[in-house]
């Protein structure tokens, strides 16, 4: 018990941010942004993704200047991302930007490479990884569940690697949890969940399997009660990681009493 | 012609950054606001020096809700 305190209590170093709270959000898909922040809060977290589009591009960013009001209010630091590039020349330019609006040197990489899947382009994500841990910057790429790719990516520098559970937005879950421990074992730096969490067992299941933090967004954002669901995701990320560390039984084919033998009675 | 986000902006040549995004109702100071031309960031600092070019294109950019 004594040591599974020690390590929940271990905070999560991310870039120069210690995180406390093992959950990181989305911003995107809420019905309000109230409900946003009602969610953020229940979740207890202290990292939200946040995207980066034109100014009065469409009726949404009227309200740009509040989401940044917002989350600050929240007390939630800011990692900006680059959804919607399919370039490194893209990427690199979106992060730079977001450097600049922000002021943060994190970065959460996406470089998409199909529109069907979300998938990433794993040559140009790596390129502009490259490009970015050159330029300064905490990088935190989005990656498939690769472990050599994420391998690669630690080797170019990136800070964290984010690989995929299933596609973005599918709510799939953890369609390979092997490859996700494979990718546990191929890195040190911090591992994150990124996409495919539908439910709160699903973000246990990543911790179980030894990733650092989870990621969720549509999963809070597009439920029936969001803010509830805030709450079972932070509730799941927590009971992942105190499993972890508490270390599972091995699976068995044959049953094995937990009550012992000894004692029987002789009744007939 | 000056293209800011996309379209046609009523600008001369010559015009600043803080011009474009003074025209967009932003205030000098306020947070969460990026600008690109050409393809290049335009720090913060240099909004009020940098001239656009007659083929100038500006992205100004901010924080939307996204995963």
């Amino acid at each position: 018990m004594e040591s599974a305190i020690a390590v929940e209590d271990a905070p999560l170093a991310l870039g120069g941010l210690q995180l406390r709270s093992r959950l990181l959000l989305g911003t995107g898909g809420f019905p309000s942004m109230e409900v946003m922040a009602d969610a953020i809060a229940a979740s207890g977290t202290e990292l939200v993704t946040v995207a980066l589009r034109r100014v009065g591009s469409d009726a949404r960013s009227a309200r740009a200047g509040s989401l940044v009001q917002t989350l600050a209010a929240a007390g939630v630091a800011v990692l900006p991302n680059t959804a919607g590039c399919y370039t490194a020349r893209d990427a690199v330019l979106t992060a730079q930007l977001a450097r600049e609006a922000f002021e943060t040197d994190l970065v959460k990489l996406e470089v998409i490479g199909d529109d069907d899947t979300l998938l990433p382009d794993a040559p140009e994500l790596l390129r502009a990884a490259e490009q970015l841990v050159d330029d300064g910057f905490t990088v935190l790429p989005y990656t498939t569940d690769d472990p050599v790719l994420a391998r690669r990516l630690v080797e170019v520098g990136c800070a964290a690697v984010m690989p995929a559970g299933s596609p973005i937005g599918s709510g799939m879950g953890i369609r390979n949890p092997y490859n996700l421990a494979l990718v546990r074992e191929a890195v040190t730096v911090p591992l994150v969940l990124d996409a495919g969490v539908g439910t709160a067992s699903d973000a246990a299941l990543a911790m179980e399997l030894g990733c650092d933090a989870v990621m969720a967004a549509s999963a809070i954002a597009r439920a029936a009660d969001p803010v509830r669901m805030a709450r079972a995701m932070s509730a799941a990320v927590e009971a992942g990681r105190l499993a972890r560390a508490a270390g599972r039984i091995p699976r068995r084919l044959y049953a094995r009493a937990s009550t012992p033998n000894e004692g029987l009675p002789e009744l007939t | 012609m000056i293209l800011v986000n996309g379209e046609h902006s009523e600008l001369a040549p010559g015009a600043t950054v803080q011009a474009v995004v003074a025209r967009l109702g932003i205030e000098p100071e306020a947070r969460g606001i990026a600008v690109a031309v050409d393809g290049e960031v335009v720090p913060r600092a240099a909004w009020g020096t940098f001239a656009l070019s007659d083929e100038a294109r500006v992205e100004v950019l901010t924080a939307m809700q996204g995963g």
